[in-house]
């Protein structure tokens, strides 16, 4: 019997890799009058529904796809929730 | 010397990687579709410019998986030649032939110029028809041109020389203004440790044609033809 599970896989930069997107956005945000926000930091989001054994096939097979695709382990880091769809 | 440019959905300098080595220097050229895996008979292999799979994801990510990247790795462990331009520099890291990424150029924009580069080393066929520390001018036209690595990787290329070109002032010196997108160390171009896999940033195929205006880029494709000419 296999289970389909819903993934939501968040991709972000190193924390030692320059972001001038995150830091436009943070400027950006400063003109508008929020001089609370300190650094920004912008990722990727990226959905997906995938068949497996059981939960641990599940993580196994996404923690692959992450390294192999959807991160950069030279840049990025990842994290994932997994959910059983009903 | 037999020459591959390999072409993806999403190339667009391929032609005129071809039109220097077919049109200029007279080598057999073979346009290599993604779906292909011979690459059996090549000497040179290129990976073009442009933006391959269209970029989707990250820059190179989903070409380092395709039937044509699978086969340059091993054409590379096999010791031929491989150079990739621009997104071709991006897919080959991608692809980990090339240590390091290619990430967002600093200021954002995306830069389409003509820079200087100081030729760091000529000891190998890419670099062999430049003299030592000369100064040349190639186009650049990226968005995600900024070369990242983690210190200890950038060490080792230092270390292994492994930096063939760097961006500079017009009279060799490395200011901040002279790096045109961030890069670590003004970095434009590396090669493998072992010299046979070359990836830079700018288009030495868009300066070779001499009614283009400069032909600093066409010394790179004579070394190579000359260091194959007498066998490597």
């Amino acid at each position: 019997m296999s289970q389909t599970y819903q993934a939501k896989v968040y991709v972000t930069l190193r924390p030692s890799v320059l972001d001038p997107a995150g830091t436009a956005v943070q400027s950006g945000l400063q003109h508008l009058g929020y001089d609370n926000v300190g650094p920004v930091r912008i990722g990727k989001y990226v959905e997906l529904t995938l068949t497996a054994a059981d939960e641990s096939d599940a993580r196994t097979q996404l923690d692959r796809m992450c390294d192999q695709l959807l991160a950069n382990p030279v840049i990025e880091n990842y994290r994932f929730e997994l959910t059983p769809n009903p | 010397m037999k020459t591959g440019v390999i072409v993806f959905p999403g190339s667009n300098c391929d032609r005129d990687a071809a039109m220097v080595t077919r049109d200029l220097l007279g080598l057999p050229t073979r346009m290599v579709w993604h779906e292909e895996s011979d690459l059996s008979g090549l000497d040179l292999v290129i990976v073009p410019g442009g933006f391959s799979y269209g970029d989707y994801l990250r820059c190179g990510a989903i070409a380092r998986f395709s039937p044509a990247m699978q086969a340059v790795v091993q054409h590379a462990e096999r010791g031929g030649l491989v150079l990739g331009i621009c997104n071709g520099f991006q897919v080959l890291t991608e692809a980990g032939l090339l240590p390091g990424a290619l990430v967002r150029n600093r200021d954002l924009h995306f830069i389409c110029d003509r820079v200087s580069l100081r030729v760091e080393r000529v000891d190998l066929p890419w670099t062999q028809r430049y003299a030592p520390q000369q100064v040349i001018t190639l186009p650049i036209a990226h968005g995600e041109g900024c070369y990242y690595a983690d210190a200890d990787t950038l060490a080792a290329l230092e270390d292994h020389q492994q930096i063939l070109f760097r961006y500079c002032a017009a009279d060799g010196s490395l200011t901040e203004a002279s790096n045109p997108n961030g890069s670590l160390g003004h970095i434009a171009g590396i090669c493998n440790r072992r010299g046979n896999v070359l990836g830079m940033m700018p288009h030495p195929e868009r300066a070779a044609d001499p009614a283009l205006g400069n032909t600093d880029g066409l010394k790179l494709f004579e070394g190579v033809l000359a260091a194959l000419s007498v066998g490597v």
